[in-house]
């Protein structure tokens, strides 16, 4: 059983004692501990369960690659599945539980899918998916629901902050091990802005744990003295607890700082996203051990070589008193002698070499530590925690030489850099044959802008094993770093360490070599998504021979683990069982981020009111304060209907529509769009956006225009004023006012880029008041200043003056079919002239009315809508509107695509009105059918509803349809099914789309 | 995230500054071009594995539409010009040459 030792806990400060809770039991630990070795040291090994078979699963690592211990942490808004207790700083009041586990971690139903387990092989979700069918509906699936998943999703909202910030960075360096401070002192020393950042806490990495000497000095005071010189460097910036998460295009970084995880409600945000733009990239990201593939190797209490290590120097932790070593290498030798020396138990090493002769191997042997040289391990024996160990020849096929009692088993299979961060951005991978890694290839680095490498490796990232290599190429690597970015080089050398003589490893993918059925098939490759050795060759055997389709076909590396610990492993077996070398089969592909981040890190600040910046009219407020009901229009807030109190919106609609017929009605347009078009060729080139002349156009006139892209649709519309000779104002739709002046700068800068004209969008620059109805005339000659009689201001004309005193743009146009008049007045009087109207308009019956009168009045009209009769396949002739179309111009922007034969086939939808035979609302959308069945076998659709309102003027549903013929049919009757599941029918009659005021006499006066 | 230079601004824009517009140095065909000429116009576009000339737009920045010629396969960014050319520059071209000799040449 594991247990806090008397002695060591580098990391620890013991004077301060912390409480915390697993799964409902109160803790304590110290401060320094993660809640990993806090649980270690309360004798809790087992952590969680696997994801498929739901087997007793342990903590294996030390750090960000740990598979297993995934804990569910933190309650309410700050409860969050998933993380990883290796990496989780612990903290007063921490709460923690596990996690895929029913009803409970000791005693979990799932686990029967374990002795299941030779029904469930690799690729057991597709294979149910094909027979037998109903068995995965019934059976399969509501099992394997509810029993797997890894955490719950939270159900409250985030209580935590989080925020961006962007940096710019000569040299940034990932890692603080001895590598990255290596680095960063060569590359400071060029005089380059500097940037060191560290996932852990603490610098250093685990040099001190392995008892590293350099420049004469133990690791850690090396490490001490650097960090710093370092700080006292102006050019330098160190940040721990920050985590290089993503390398991408061009130089650009994203790094993970996690401020107050370990410090929760303490203010500050919880977690920092940096978006980081490095002239140069050095990744001193070290190494991640590779587990050993033998039966048994997931018991909970069997762990890697380094992390039995970490815990015991870091943590004074042990996991076990009896520890059995399983190595190739040297390395963990390293753990077989400081478990020695912390008074517990080696009963053995078991060794694949035949021979070890190196001075670590004689270092233990002078501890008194057996080594069993060319052995293996055959099997744990254990269920819930390790109970002994079966020693085989790992030359043969598993029978046990002897059993070994212990209660933990540290395995090393060797290292492999952690070469995430070179691989995002496309940086190759070369097979290292001597240490059985890929490693980065210096030649084939991801490249920048200019076609330079902009990202170097460091240390053991770069595949340097030994503590003198590993500080001579970060060394180096910085120096490379800052002159690639103009820095000038060091005449220093790199830091000095003491020379480690180790002996080569030996590449073992299979623990005994010759392992059988049984074995093999409780032997794992990736303890997180239960991927045994026996299902990825049972993958080859089935065809698999891309390393991506078996990822994917096993789920082999995938999840969290994205090849950290599975991945070398994985591949070796894949390798072998397809008789193929292992560089032959490759990686799969690593993707950023480099560890899980939290959605709340991408999300940033953005959320709740600053999720998106909401554009404002200038009477804004007093929609807001009036109780509108506001609704998104585009990036706007527009007032959709002023209900008074107890009113439905329906009915304030209703209300809105009648008295603007009746009265007076104003409404806030000030959201359309304003672009000013000037110069001397302005009327050639609006006849080139357009589909009508323009360039006829009276100074003092106004023209309703439609605009269509080059595959001849209809994209916008509105109503274009001449101000001047040189000038045209043209209104676009409310949501089309920054793309229209785009798509008009786009042509004006790319292709009639001779023509002399000039744009500004200026939508913002005017507060437009739209006056509509019988009364409208009254109003502004009330507030005077301006003659707006039928003569001085005929329909389709504009006039400069002031009205009420604020000067003032009219331009007497309707979008409603009645006496209309929209006033532009300057932003910054938008409020007050509003407010003059509704005073003065009180005699007059003025109401306010919103866009969904907006739409009910144009609907009446048969004005069609941009978005509602237009979806960006519908052309102008479609909509009946080839009045807007010029005949006599030789080209406009979509007439040469109007003319092919798709665009004149008499069969395209046209554009009617539709008047239900009972004077119901249509349903918005609803499809129009006829007798027979088109080639899918499905009911032959002839049109659809583009807009479909309840029309208070008219008391009866009002509708616009494209219909197959539509024009060629009035007075038919078409049917519209119903989708409300009773098979009802609606009948309308195609009518013509004006339904009111049909000779326009209302605006006529 | 690229980073493209403004040939108008000067300014070495990051990608979330700039709008891309697809293919540079199309031909516009208006009334009396024919059917495939049309259809090559709006639909047809090059896609290389290798050296392109795409459109961008300083939307975030000075607005000015420019031209990029550009390894779609490594990013390597040969240069910016003006869209204000239809066909790229020569010196457009030799700065490609000079970094692609094998490359086929602008057609």
């Amino acid at each position: 059983m594991s247990t806090r030792l008397a002695n060591g806990g580098r990391l620890l400060n013991k004077s301060r004692a912390l409480s915390f809770k697993f799964n409902g039991r109160n803790m304590m630990g110290y401060e320094g501990d993660t809640l990993a070795s806090a649980l270690l040291a309360n004798g809790q090994v087992m952590m969680g369960r696997s994801f498929k078979y739901h087997r007793p699963r342990g903590v294996v690592a030390s750090g960000g690659e740990e598979p297993n211990a995934l804990l569910g942490l933190g309650e309410g808004g700050r409860f969050e599945p998933n993380q990883r207790a290796t990496t989780t700083e612990l903290f007063d009041g921490l709460v923690s539980a596990s996690q895929n586990h029913w009803p409970s971690l000791e005693f979990d139903v799932g686990a029967i899918n374990s002795k299941l387990s030779r029904f469930m092989p690799a690729g057991f979700y597709y294979k149910t998916f094909i027979h037998p069918r109903a068995a995965w509906k019934h059976l399969f699936e509501p099992i394997i629901r509810k029993a797997a998943g890894l955490g719950a999703a939270p159900k409250d909202r985030d209580a935590d902050r989080y925020e961006y910030t962007y940096h710019h960075v000569d040299v940034l360096i990932i890692g603080g091990g001895i590598a990255g401070l290596a680095a960063a002192k060569s590359a400071a020393a060029g005089g380059v802005k500097v940037m060191l950042v560290e996932q852990n806490a603490h610098w250093g990495g685990r040099a001190p744990v392995d008892g590293a000497v350099i420049d004469d000095m133990p690791a850690q005071d090396w490490i001490d003295a650097t960090v710093d010189e370092l700080s006292a460097l102006d050019n330098v910036t160190l940040r721990t607890r920050m985590m290089g998460a993503g390398v991408y295009d061009h130089g650009y970084v994203t790094c993970y700082e996690r401020i107050a995880d370990h410090t929760p409600g303490d203010g500050r945000p919880r977690h920092r996203l940096w978006r980081i733009r490095a002239g140069h990239t050095v990744t001193a990201t070290g190494a991640i051990e590779r587990p050993l593939s033998f039966a048994g190797n997931d018991i909970p209490g069997v762990m890697l070589a380094a992390a039995v290590r970490d815990y015991a120097v870091n943590w004074g932790v042990s996991v076990g008193d009896r520890t059995v070593v399983v190595t190739n290498n040297d390395d963990a030798y390293r753990t077989a002698i400081a478990m020695k020396k912390a008074g517990l138990d080696v009963p053995a090493i078991v060794d694949a070499r035949p021979s070890v002769t190196s001075a670590l191997a004689q270092e233990a042997r002078d501890l008194g530590i057996r080594i069993a040289e060319g052995s293996g391990v055959a099997k744990v024996l254990g269920g819930k925690c390790v109970v002994g160990v079966e020693i085989t020849s790992q030359a043969g096929e598993g029978a046990a030489r002897e059993t070994i009692a212990c209660d933990a088993v540290a395995m090393s299979g060797g290292w492999s850099p952690v070469v995430h961060l070179w691989s995002h951005c496309g940086g190759k991978l070369i097979w290292d044959e001597t240490h059985s890694h890929f490693r980065p290839d210096p030649d084939r680095a991801p490249l920048g802008d200019k076609g330079q490498a902009f990202v170097t490796t460091a240390g053991i990232a770069s595949g340097a094993m030994s503590t003198v290599d590993v500080l001579t190429d970060a060394y180096a690597a910085g120096k490379t770093a800052a002159k690639a970015v103009g820095g000038k080089a060091t005449r220093k050398g790199a830091p000095k360490a003491a020379a480690e003589d180790e002996q080569d490893m030996a590449a073992v993918w299979l623990m005994p070599q010759g392992a059988g059925y049984d074995l093999r098939s409780k032997t794992w490759l990736d303890f997180q998504n239960d991927v045994k050795v026996s299902d990825v060759q049972l993958a080859a055997r089935e065809g698999y021979e891309s390393v991506e389709h078996t990822k994917r076909y096993t789920t082999l590396g995938m999840a969290t683990d994205q090849g950290k610990l599975s991945n070398i492993n994985g591949l070796a077996v894949l390798a072998d069982a397809l008789d193929k070398e292992i560089p032959q089969v490759g990686t799969t592909t690593f993707r950023p981020p480099y560890t899980p981040i939290s959605l709340g890190a991408i999300t940033g600040e953005a959320r709740g009111e600053l999720f998106m910046p909401i554009r404002q009219t200038p009477m804004h407020d007093w929609h807001v304060d009036q109780g509108a009901y506001m609704e998104p229009v585009g990036a706007w807030r527009r007032a959709y209907t002023y209900p008074l109190k107890g009113e439905s919106h329906e009915e304030a609609v209703n209300r809105e529509v009648k008295n603007t017929r009746e009265n007076l009605g104003l409404l806030d347009a000030s959201t359309l769009g304003k672009i000013i078009v000037k110069g001397p060729d302005a009327g050639k080139f609006l006849n080139m956006m357009y589909t009508n002349m323009m360039s006829t156009l009276k100074p003092g006139k106004c023209r309703y225009g439609l605009m269509c892209n080059e595959n001849g649709f209809l994209i916008d519309d509105g109503v274009v004023a001449r101000i001047d000779e040189d000038t045209f104002l043209c209104h676009t739709t409310t949501g089309g006012a920054d793309t229209i002046h785009a798509h008009m700068e786009d042509w004006l800068q790319c292709e009639w880029y001779d023509w002399k004209v000039y744009t500004a969008n200026v939508t913002e620059q005017y507060a437009q008041i739209a006056v509509v109805g019988p009364n409208a005339r009254k109003l502004l000659e009330k507030l005077g200043g301006m003659d707006v009689s039928k003569d001085a201001l005929a329909f389709m004309e504009w006039k400069d003056g002031t009205l009420g005193g604020i000067t003032a743009r009219a331009y007497r146009i309707s979008f409603s079919g009645e006496l209309s008049y929209e006033i532009a007045v300057p932003a910054n009087q938008g409020r007050a002239f509003w407010d003059m109207c509704l005073e003065a308009g009180e005699e007059f019956g003025l109401m306010p009315y919103g866009t969904e009168g907006l739409h009910v009045l144009r609907a009446e009209k048969g004005f069609i809508m941009i978005g509602d009769e237009s979806d960006g396949t519908v052309i102008p002739q479609d909509l009946g509107l080839h009045w807007a179309i010029s005949k006599k111009k030789e080209d406009f922007l979509g007439k040469r695509a109007q003319l092919r034969g798709h665009m004149t086939d008499p069969d395209r939808w046209s554009l009617v009105g539709l008047e239900t035979l009972d004077s119901s609302v249509i349903p918005d959308g609803a499809y129009a059918v006829e007798a027979g069945t088109n080639a899918l076998g499905q009911r032959s659709m002839i049109g659809r509803v583009t807009s479909s309102y309840y029309s208070a003027n008219l008391d009866r549903g009002i509708a616009m349809g494209l219909i197959k013929h539509g024009v060629d049919k009035m007075g038919d009757v078409v049917e519209f099914p119903t989708i409300d599941g009773t098979g009802s029918v609606i009948k309308a009659r195609i009518v013509d789309p004006v339904f009111y005021d049909k000779e326009g006499a209302k605006g006529n006066v | 995230m690229l980073i493209l230079e403004c040939p108008y601004c000067g300014v070495a824009a990051d990608e979330t500054e700039l709008s891309p517009g697809g293919e540079a140095h199309l031909v516009r065909q208006g009334p009396g071009s024919s059917d495939q000429e049309l259809e090559s116009y709006l639909f047809g576009r090059k896609n290389p594995k290798g050296v392109h000339f795409e459109r961008w737009r300083h939307s975030y920045g000075c607005g000015k539409w420019f031209h990029a010629a550009r390894c779609t396969m490594t990013l390597e960014v040969f240069a910016t010009y003006s869209a204000q050319t239809p066909v790229p520059p020569k010196n457009v071209i030799n700065a490609i040459k000079a970094k692609r000799p094998d490359w086929e040449g602008w057609t």
